[in-house]
Order: C-alpha cells, then structure tokens, then sequence
C-alpha cells in the first residue's frame, strides 16, 4: 500500500479529505446522468402523450407521494444534522441522527411496497391486460413510472446500508471529530437520493 | 503546492449548525407544499415550467446547503456546473429532433 | 525539471521486487500499486484483444467468397458482435488509460499512486468480471449473442440468444470505466507534485484528463440504457416497442450519447500518446502545448454534441440532422489542430525513427484517413449512400484501429524499457511495424470502395461483383496478423532476452524518465519539484542553431 492510501487509512496528517469529497461528488455526477437518462425518455414520451400522461398521474395516490416527499426531505435534514454533530464530538448524537436517517428511508420503502402493491393489485403493472388494453401513452408512463421509482428505490436501500456502515464507523470510533470524511461522503450520496425524489415526485405524481 | 493547500484545509473546518440545517428543511417542506399548491390550479402546461423550477430550487438549497457545496472550494462548483450542462445538453439536443419531427 | 538523483544501480529494489503484503500471485491480483495494475490491466486485455482478432481473421476468412466460406450466417452475426463488444469494451476503450494511464501517468505527475488505489484494484477487477462474463456468454445456452455491439432495438429484446449477459458484462465494463475516470480527475487535481501548474503538465495527462471527464459524464447513460433493455427483455414493461408507444429510434439516441463520446474516450488518449512521443523523436518542444491541451477539452466537450450523427437515416428530423450534421464538422477542428501543431512540432526537428516514433507516424496518416472519411459520413447527402455499409467500418477502423490501436503499440514500445527494464530487439519490431501497416491498409482501404459501391456492413453474403475487394482485404488480415504476432513475440522474448534498458534510453524529459527503470514501488524517492515544462529540448536547440 502506498504512503499515501496508508495515510488516508490511518488518518495521518497527509490525508487529503478535500480530495475524497471531489471523488464523491464525481460518483454523484454518473448517478445524476444514470437517472438523467431516465429523465430524457420521459420528457420525449411526456412531449410526445401529453393527454395519456396527465390522464394517468391521476392514478397515483398525490397524499402518499407528498408523505413521501417530506419524509426523504427530513431524513436529509437528520443526515445533515448528524455531520454538525460529530463535528462537535458528539458521537452519540450522530449516531442516533443516523439511525433516524435510515428509519425515515425504511419508512420511504415502506409506503412504496404499498403503493406498488396496491397498483399491482388493481391490475396495473408491465405486462397486465388492464395496461395493454390502456392507450400507448399510459402504458409508457407507468412503464416509466416502475422502473424510476424502483431504480430509485434500489438507490434508497443502497444509501441506507452505507449509513448503517457508518453507524458502525460511529460506534467504533473510526468516524470520530477529527475524521469524518467518510460520514460526510455517504450523506453526499444520501442526499442525492433525496434530489432525484425531489424530482420525481411532481413529474409522477402532481403534473395532472 | 498541494501539499500546503491541503494543510490549510485541514485547519479551516465549517460547521453548519443545527438551526440552519432546521431552516433550509423548512424552507423545502415550504416549497413543497407549494408545488402540490400549484397543482391543484389548472395552469395547462405552464405546470411542467412550475414544477420543475420549484424542484430546481429545493435542489439548489439541498445541494448548497445539506451538501456544503456553498462551503466548499470553488472547483466542487465549477464541476457541478459542468456536470449539469452536459445533461441539459443531452435533454435539449435530444429535442432537435423530437421537437421538430 | 525535476533534480531526483537517479543512480544506475539504484538501492531500492524495483516494484517488481519490492516487499508486498501478499506473495506470489496474490502480490498481484490483490496489489494497489498503480504500476502493477497497469501490467494487470495489459495482460488481460492482450488476452481479450488476441481472442478479438482472431475471431477478425476468421470473420474475414469467411468473407473470401460469397455465400458460405467457413461458417454459417447465425455464427457469423455473433462473431461480429462478439469481436465488437470485446474490441470496444475490452480492448480499446479501457486500452491506452487502464494500462499506460495507470502505469505512467501518476509518475508523470510527481505522485507516488492515483488517489483512489484500492478503487483502482477493484476496476480492475471489474474489468476481468466484464469480460469474463462477456466470453461465458457465448458457452451458455441460446449461444452468444447476435446483435451487433450496438445492441439495437426490437432485436435486442426478441432474439433468445444471451444479450443478457452481454448487456451485464457491457455495464459491469461500463462501471470499470467509471471508478477509472474518477479516480484519474480526482488524482490530477489533488496529487500533482510541487511547482507541475497545469500546464507544466505532459500533454498525454492532459488527454487522459479530458478522457476521465467522458468517462465519468457519459458512461452512465450507457448503463442506464443497457439496463432498460435487460428489464425489457425480462418484464416488458414497453419503452421502447411501438406498439405500446415507444420509440426504438429512442433507443438509439440514448445509446450515441454514450457510444459516440465513448469513441473520443477512444481517440483522445491515442492523440495523446502522439503529442508525448512525437517531440523526443524530433528533438523538439511541441509545437503549440496551450492549443494541444485546449484542443483535448475542445474535443470531449463538442464530441459530447454530435452523436445523432449515426442516426442520419432513421427518420429524425431534418432540423436535427441539420444541427448534428453541423456540429460533426465542428469537432474535426480541435482533432486539425493537434495535426497541424505535430507537423510543425516536426519540422526542422531532428528525427530519430525509433520504432514509437514509426508507429506515430503511421497514427498521423491513418488518423487523417479515419478523420476526413469521418466528414464524408458526417455529410447528410452522401450519408444516405454509405451508412451501414462497409464505408463506416473502414472509417472507424482507420481512427479506432488506424489510430489508437497504434497508439497502444507506440505506447507499447515507447515506456516498454520503463516498465520492464529491458530494451526490446529493434529489428523484429521494425519488422511488425512493416507487416501491420501495409497489412493494416490492405484490408481496411478497401472497405472504402466496398461501401462506395453499396456493400451493406455485417452481411454475411454479398454480390459477386464485391468480390476481389474481399479477398484483397482478407490477404491483409493475414499479413496484419503476421505482423501482430511478430510484434507481440518480440516484446514476450524481450522480456528475458533484451539488453537491460536505462533510466532515460530515449532522452525523455518528462517525470518518468527521471526514475529507475523499472521504477520502484513508490515512484520517487522524494517527491520532486518541478521547475520546467515537459518537452524542454532548447538545450538541443542551442546546439542547432551554433552548427549552422
């Protein structure tokens, strides 16, 4: 291992913590870009069914969405609050923030296994003779609708395990008031599953 | 060069405290409660304009704010732009062709 | 530049030689020491690279005659598909900045490692998962599969071979990519040593730079679109199948926008090389190094504009086309630029044809080709007539082949001492670079005429009238692959044979010349600081100008 990946590792003073945050925010780019193209396909399907698409925003439940919503908002606020608090040497305190933090995300999935269950259950998934037999524009929006919100589900999850490793880190004591990068590079991440709801949650859920 | 640069950063940490987090939450809440607002009226397709500068604005504050951005070296900006203009560029240049078929 | 003590025995033992934490071979499967992960990464794209070529020849054996040769079409669609996936997402695209970047480019810098080395390791095994994967897929059952690398929709999602592994092994790449592109933007920021300003730097740095950003921006909308046609094939869910609405033209547009930045994160590395190795072989300072770095940026930022470029004839609009069409002109510009600065880098320099500097000249002609056919298939009217036919595969495989491939074997021979220790033969190298290039243009330059006349790419079968050109360029597939044997051979037999090779045998100014060869583990003794610029021949200069 190399002086400088041992530095890092051990925390010594040539750790450059700058530098791991650049990192970060570059992973966050090709997330950004993975869900990005995403977004193009559903502006080229919105511009081109601009009636089916606000026909079948309807279907969506817009109280569970807002929920929803206000959830991931406050989950960034507790992960937020979690780096003051280490900052600070609190320990216990950001580790609580944490676990709330991942508390909020189970609750995000939670109410969204309901809510595809629910749609599932009314006959509305890929594939389902109620869809086929629905206009094309539908079928694509909420072709669109599964595979966003579960893609983004699947970020939730993965943000949510990497805060319970820094809940370890914490516990530990790796995480601590002069070392936090790491905490600060997966509450980067977590936020950024919050901006991608931001803006799934009016294109699906309010543009009726 | 660097190695100076970095020393200097280790030395100057920001510390965003708790009320401003709390602030920058209920601002977003705020805006949130806007956009479902906005969606209630008819505003044909004006909607869409709305909604997604609504949403670019909660993002502004999630990523200036929760994510440091404001606090951080200016080289984390300019990335961002970048990183931003090149995905609107896929979006519109996309459009030159749907947009005029 | 930089005043490290380099001593003809040095004390520390070379990289290859320094105590790891792990023995044998997990001292390498298991390393962060950038050096060894560029060896990594070329052994085990060489393998994927000769697996790719053969099944070329074979796939030109077929083509000596119409109708069956050798094969039956179903095979010859997955041999196609096969060769590009591999070439691309194996070969050329991880290519010159997972082996040379890796291996060179912290050193070029000042710096003792990237500055992520265990994320290095593990796009490194990322890589081997991908083509691993990549190749199982042709054992499993429903056989490899037969779309072409492209992947196009409605087939992509009904043919029952295995695009699904495909598609997972293209994506596991595509992350591969990725962590490499990140890892090499972040290094360059943060870890450049003492007094290298930016444009102190070497000018292959800065087109790795440029490349990282590709990586970084548009692979992810290659994954994003793979994935969509693996949940396609497994859920239907519809998004691109007509008839619930969706536009396979979509598809195609999604798929560019990685696939044609994606051929810049391709090029721009091979200009590189270029820019590096053409001014010690002409004893000169590069012609122009501002231009040359902007023209890198310039090049991965308006390459990132023109991707519906390969899309001219499915029906897009015309104001699209317009726009595309336009801006592909555009985009030769920076690429003229770097030409013409190598030109002028070239003259009344004093040129020594080392066997880097033969495949660097080789590089300039054959680029120029690619690049001037690239603006004849860029051209709405005439592209009615060549696209999918063998025009565009003669185009890319003068830039892709013709251009970077050379690149690699520049490359190859150029930092060979610097990484092995030894001096490889000159003549049987010499020798290759004959075979490959009189090889390479015989069985490329006819694809030109062949798509002039109308003969559609990836067809099995053809008119007899195509014929002649076929077997021209078949005979050019064995005199290049006599010449990649030969070159390879020599390089394996080096490593034991060859004279024991300098620290600087070509006269390098750059950092990794100033150290061992091979280096050890941690590059530098001490970190240097560096005072000059990259290419500092005035000293050379003087010495012209005096005999006059």
């Amino acid at each position: 291992m190399t002086s400088h990946a041992a530095a890092v590792a051990h925390g010594h003073a040539h750790r450059d913590d700058v530098g791991t945050k650049l990192g970060m925010w570059l992973f966050l780019f090709t997330e950004l870009i993975l869900f990005g193209g995403m977004f193009i396909i559903y502006a080229v399907y919105r511009f081109s069914y601009p009636t089916e698409f606000r026909l079948a925003a309807t279907e969506l439940d817009t109280l569970v969405g807002t929920v929803n919503t206000i959830i991931l908002l406050t989950s960034s606020l507790t992960v937020a609050m979690s780096i003051t608090a280490i900052q600070e040497g609190k320990k216990w305190l950001s580790f609580v923030l944490v676990a709330i933090t991942i508390a909020l995300a189970l609750a995000f999935l939670v109410n969204k296994y309901f809510e595809w269950g629910h749609k599932i259950a009314v006959g509305l998934y890929p594939r389902s003779p109620e869809l086929l037999s629905r206009p094309a524009g539908e079928i694509l929006y909420f072709g669109l609708y599964y595979v966003m919100t579960g893609l983004h589900a699947l970020h939730v999850i993965i943000g949510a395990v990497i805060l319970a490793v820094m809940m370890v880190f914490l516990a530990k004591g790796t995480i601590n008031k002069h070392s936090y990068v790491r905490l600060e590079v997966g509450a980067l991440y977590w936020h950024l599953v919050d901006i991608i709801w931001i803006f799934l949650f009016p294109l699906f859920y309010l543009l009726q | 060069m660097e190695h100076r640069e970095q020393q200097q950063h280790q030395d100057e940490v920001h510390v965003v405290s708790y009320g401003r987090y709390f602030l920058i939450w209920l601002g977003l809440v705020a805006l949130t409660g806007m956009t479902v607002a906005f969606a209630g009226i008819n505003l044909g397709n004006w909607i869409i304009i709305t909604a997604m500068t609504i949403a670019s604005i909660k993002t502004l504050l999630v990523v200036n704010v929760f994510m440091h951005l404001k606090y951080e070296d200016r080289i984390f900006r300019i990335f961002v732009l970048v990183a931003m203009a090149i995905l609107l560029i896929f979006i519109v240049f996309t459009f030159f062709d749907y947009a005029f078929r | 530049m930089a005043t490290s003590v380099v001593l003809a025995e040095a004390p520390e033992p070379d990289f290859y030689h320094a105590a790891t934490k792990h023995k044998g071979i997990l001292s390498w499967i298991l390393t962060t020491d950038h050096k060894r992960i560029g060896i990594l990464y070329l052994v085990t794209m060489l393998v994927f690279f000769f697996t790719a070529v053969v099944l070329g020849v074979l796939m030109r054996l077929e083509m000596l005659t119409p109708g069956k040769t050798i094969m039956e079409p179903q095979t010859y669609n997955t041999f196609f598909t096969l060769h590009g996936i591999m070439m691309i997402f194996l070969v050329i695209i991880p290519g010159l900045p997972a082996v040379f970047g890796n291996f060179m480019m912290p050193i070029m810098i000042g710096a003792k490692d990237v500055f992520f080395p265990r994320l290095n390791l593990f796009s490194w095994w990322l890589f081997v998962a991908g083509g691993l994967l990549a190749l199982v897929s042709v054992f499993l059952p429903g056989g490899a599969a037969d779309t072409g690398w492209t992947f196009y929709v409605p087939y992509s999602v009904r043919t029952t071979t295995n695009v699904l592994p495909a598609l997972m092994a293209a994506f596991i790449l595509g992350f591969s990519s990725i962590l490499t592109g990140l890892n090499f933007v972040t290094t360059i920021h943060r870890m450049r040593a003492p007094g290298m300003s930016w444009f102190k730097m070497p000018l292959f740095v800065w087109s790795l730079y440029a490349t990282a950003w590709v990586q970084i921006l548009a692979t992810p909308i290659i994954g994003i679109t793979l994935l969509l046609v693996a949940i396609e094939r497994l859920f239907g869910v519809g998004i691109f199948d007509p008839t619930m609405g969706g536009d396979p033209v979509l598809y195609q547009h999604l798929f560019w926008i990685y696939s044609h930045p994606a051929v810049y994160i391709i090029i721009l590395p091979g200009l590189g090389v270029v820019s590096e190795i053409l001014p010690v072989f002409a004893r000169r300072t590069i012609f122009g190094y501002k231009f040359i770095a902007f023209s890198s940026l310039a090049i991965a930022f308006v390459g990132s504009l023109v991707w519906a470029h390969h899309m001219f004839t499915v029906g897009m609009s015309n104001t699209g086309m317009f726009v595309f069409s336009l801006l592909t002109f555009l985009v030769s510009i920076p690429s003229a630029i770097k030409v013409f600065n190598w030109i002028a880098t070239l003259y009344k320099g004093s040129i020594e044809l080392e066997v880097p500097m033969l495949f660097i000249l080789a590089f300039i002609v054959q680029f120029c080709i690619g690049g001037f056919t690239g603006l004849i298939l860029g051209t709405l009217a005439i592209n009615i007539h060549v696209q999918d036919t063998y025009f565009v595969v003669g185009h890319f495989h003068y830039v892709m082949f013709g251009g970077t491939g050379y690149g690699l074997f520049a490359a190859l021979h150029y930092w060979y001492p610097k990484m092995f220790g030894k001096m490889y033969r000159k003549t049987p190298a010499v020798v290759s670079w004959f075979l490959l290039t009189i090889g390479f243009n015989l069985l490329y330059f006819p694809f030109f005429l062949l798509g002039y006349f109308g003969m559609p790419r990836r067809y099995y079968d053809y008119l007899p009238e195509f014929q002649t050109y076929h077997q021209i360029s078949t005979v050019g597939s064995w005199i290049l692959f006599a010449g990649l044997v030969i070159m390879f051979v020599n390089l394996v037999v080096s490593l034991w044979h060859g004279k024991r090779a300098t620290a600087n045998p070509w006269g390098g100014e750059t950092l990794e010349w100033k150290v061992p060869s091979p280096p050890p583990l941690e590059n530098f003794h001490d970190i240097p600081v560096v005072t000059t610029g990259p290419y500092d021949y005035s000293k050379y200069e003087r010495v012209v100008q005096e005999a006059k």
